[in-house]
């Protein structure tokens, strides 16, 4: 099976080390992932604002870049979700029929980390090692757009050491959205308090998701509130060991 | 006597201001938690939900595909049926065909039953500008018009007032416009229903025309029908000599049969009870029994506009339940004023665009007002995806700004980065330089987040609406893609960062 990495803009220029971790994690678990040097983004900015002219020639570089694995492995809900359910808007947008149908081929194969792990290699027990209270907060397109459901709670439940509690009315948006965020900005970061409060209730260290946009969001509230709680990727947590 | 929607700022101006407004903030947040936790419950209960909403977008889609065909057959029901038709292009049309129907009654006041086409094409005032007094009868109804307020739900308009505020509007207002409140009338519910009883009974008994909507008009047997909790509804449809109900031409159903899964969704899904109270059917005149004049306004206003949108029409699926309105928590927070419109919240954020087009500025900025979190998708009853008709409705106002001759700030930074986002390479140079901004930005500010990773500080223009209220990381000088290409993925003992 050839499995690329789809590190996605975000975490290629903010959160490298979420990259990182995720090639940890699956070559210990035996898979070897390539790098297409060609990947770009998935052109949900651009898709999300409106701009659908703009995100042809981005989706065309991510069928450039992905077409020939297997499986595209990906550590964020919302790029999968972008892939899958709107690289076909857009292309039919183009009115290219080649692009139309090199998207038909490369969306279906795109995969969210957990899904990945859980789906396509079928663990949940990822051997990893993580002795903190953590609290969950399952992005929205993860859970509404992908239909990931508990694959990211099986996979932390089985991490050794971890102290697993539910984060309250954990299903509600955090407020990021994208350029809602700025555009929007004083109801993203009202949205934002409200979870960053239900995150303090937890007490938890350490609040995990599968999206680093939505954490950049709501750990940047977090820290502006020197509440004492870090945000990590799922990968990190699953990569980590003794 | 009540508010308008006219001149209202965009959504993010609105938004602001409803923000800072506390008593609306722990209203708003008390009441949509409620009925939604009643929603979820009782369509729980509903082993068959999913099949059943798919036959509502069924009933719904089919309709719509078949549009004019079924409304010809909804008028020779009706005029066989001893109702009169009337076709309103517009709010103005409609608003005029109820005022002259009136008028010719010799009556100078009409009771309603709550209805969202009349709050939309602005009947109320229309009326009054013609000296005809409109008065709703509707509980929530009744507490915006004498708190000379505007909606705020589509279901339960005044939302946004407790029951001590309500108090307070019976007090002051209910004198001025016929029986006041009791003396030492309390804010229990109950005394509050009371006060409105009393108030509208003689409304009720003296009106000689009713004006209403309907949620359902079947076309094959010329029945509108309307669904309520209250029996003020059914008050009106039967008491008066004359009615007149204005309907939106997507509400028409082809047969009686299509009404069955329909009924069944609507109360689970917008009061959260399993039936509502009272359900009103009337096909015409009955002789002897209710109105013995009937008028039904089959109106666009819209609907055709919207009708022709590929991707928007399933907009007309929608059978107003609110359920949308109440788990979004874009509108749980701001309420429904600063959509600006009798139709707020995600349904309202698609519809208006759809049917008014979005050369306004304040209807452009709607499609804009949702994080495309999924959560009004997931319970409307008629499946109408919300978030792929905002992203398209996105792309609708970007697409009406494209000849501009000076592009906006926004327009310039995405086509910069479609440029960038199309080639690795120059992607791989923008994060060269965006590493050493992080560089420089994490050493002005000094801080870090924690965990560890360097702060960028507080940024001066369009980023400030980040970093006024959230930390923001630093870029890392060395990109996910530069160590891959300087570690050969990690495996030239580069595995550095991340570890733990």
């Amino acid at each position: 099976m050839r499995v690329a990495l789809q590190i996605t803009c975000v975490n290629d220029a903010m959160f490298p080390d979420t990259g990182k971790a995720v090639v940890r994690l699956l070559r210990r678990l035996g898979v070897e992932v390539d790098f297409p040097a060609a990947q770009t983004c998935c052109s949900q900015p651009m898709v999300n604002t409106g701009y659908l002219d703009e995100a042809v020639p981005v989706v065309r570089a991510y069928v450039d870049a992905f077409s020939g694995y297997d499986a595209v492995v990906t550590p964020s809900g919302s790029c999968a979700g972008s892939v899958r359910h709107q690289h076909a808007l857009v292309a039919r947008r183009s009115g290219d029929p080649g692009l139309v149908a090199a998207v038909a081929d490369t969306s279906p194969r795109a995969y969210e980390l957990s899904e990945f792990l859980v789906d396509v290699l079928g663990v949940v027990d990822v051997g990893a090692y993580f002795p903190h209270r953590v609290t969950y907060h399952p992005t929205c397109h993860s859970l509404r757009m992908l239909g990931v459901g508990d694959r990211p709670q099986q996979l932390l439940e089985n991490v050794r050491g971890i102290e697993l509690v539910d984060l309250p009315h954990a299903t509600e948006c955090c407020g990021f959205g994208g350029t809602f965020a700025l555009k929007n900005a004083d109801t993203s970061v009202a949205m934002g308090a409200d979870k960053a409060r239900h995150v303090r209730d937890t007490g938890a260290e350490v609040l995990v998701a599968g999206d680093n946009s939505c954490l950049m969001h709501i750990g940047g509230m977090l820290s502006r509130q020197r509440a004492g709680v870090r945000v990590m990727h799922l990968a990190e947590i699953l990569a980590a060991t003794a | 006597m009540s508010g308008t929607f006219v001149g209202m700022p965009a959504f993010p101006t609105a938004a602001r201001e409803a923000l800072g407004d506390t008593q609306l903030r722990r209203n708003l947040a008390h009441a949509t938690r409620t009925i939604r936790d009643k929603r979820a419950k009782v369509v729980a209960e509903v082993e068959e939900w999913e099949e059943l909403r798919l036959a509502g977008a069924g009933v719904k889609e089919a309709a719509l595909r078949d549009l004019a065909t079924h409304l010809e057959t909804l008028e020779d029901s009706l005029t066989r049926a001893g109702a009169t038709v009337h076709w309103a292009r517009d709010a103005e049309e409609a608003c005029a065909i109820v005022a002259s129907v009136t008028k010719a009654q010799g009556a100078d006041e009409v009771v309603k039953v709550k209805s969202m086409a009349t709050q939309e094409i602005g009947l109320n005032e229309a009326l009054e500008a013609d000296g005809i007094a409109a008065w709703e009868t509707d509980l929530a109804e009744l507490i915006v018009q004498l708190g000379e307020d505007l909606p705020s739900h589509i279901l339960v308009p005044a939302i946004h007032r407790n029951r001590a505020e309500i108090r307070e509007i019976f007090r002051r207002r209910m004198g001025a416009v016929g029986r006041p409140a009791p003396d030492g009338l309390s804010d229990e519910p109950a005394a509050l229903a009371g006060a409105a009883r009393e108030h509208l009974r003689e409304k009720f008994l003296r009106a000689k025309v009713a004006v209403s909507g309907a949620n359902f008009a079947v076309a094959d047997t010329g029945t509108l029908v309307v669904v309520e909790s209250e029996g003020n509804g059914r008050m009106c449809l039967t008491l008066p000599e004359v009615l007149i109900s204005v309907v939106g031409i997507e509400k028409v159903v082809a047969t009686w049969a299509d009404l069955d899964p329909m009924l069944r969704l609507l109360p689970r899904s917008s009061t959260g009870e399993r039936m509502n109270p009272y359900t009103s059917t009337w096909s015409g005149v009955t002789p002897g029994d209710g109105p013995q004049e009937v008028h039904v306004v089959l109106l666009d206003n819209g609907r055709t506009r919207a009708l022709a949108d590929d991707v928007g029409r399933q907009a007309l699926r929608c059978i107003r339940c609110s359920a949308c309105l109440n788990v979004c928590p874009v509108y749980e927070r701001v309420g429904g004023h600063a959509y600006g419109s009798v139709y707020p919240g995600p349904i309202g954020a698609i519809l208006n665009p759809l049917l008014n087009g979005v050369t306004d500025p304040q209807t452009a900025s709607l499609p804009y007002a949702s994080t495309l979190c999924g959560a009004c998708f997931e319970v409307c009853p008629v499946r109408i995806d919300i978030p792929s008709v905002l992203v398209d409705q996105r792309a609708a106002v970007v697409d009406s700004h494209r000849d501009d001759r000076i592009p906006k700030p926004e327009a310039v930074a995405m086509k910069g980065a479609a440029w960038t986002f199309s080639s690795a390479r120059r992607l791989a140079r923008a994060e060269q330089a965006s590493g050493l901004a992080g560089r420089v930005l994490g050493r002005f500010s000094r801080t870090t987040l924690p965990g560890g990773q360097a702060a960028a500080g507080r940024l001066p223009g369009p980023a400030a609406g980040w970093t006024s209220a959230r930390d923001l990381p630093a870029p890392p000088a060395e990109s996910f893609r530069a160590w891959w290409l300087r570690t050969n993925g990690g495996t030239d003992g580069g595995q550095d960062g991340g570890g733990s």
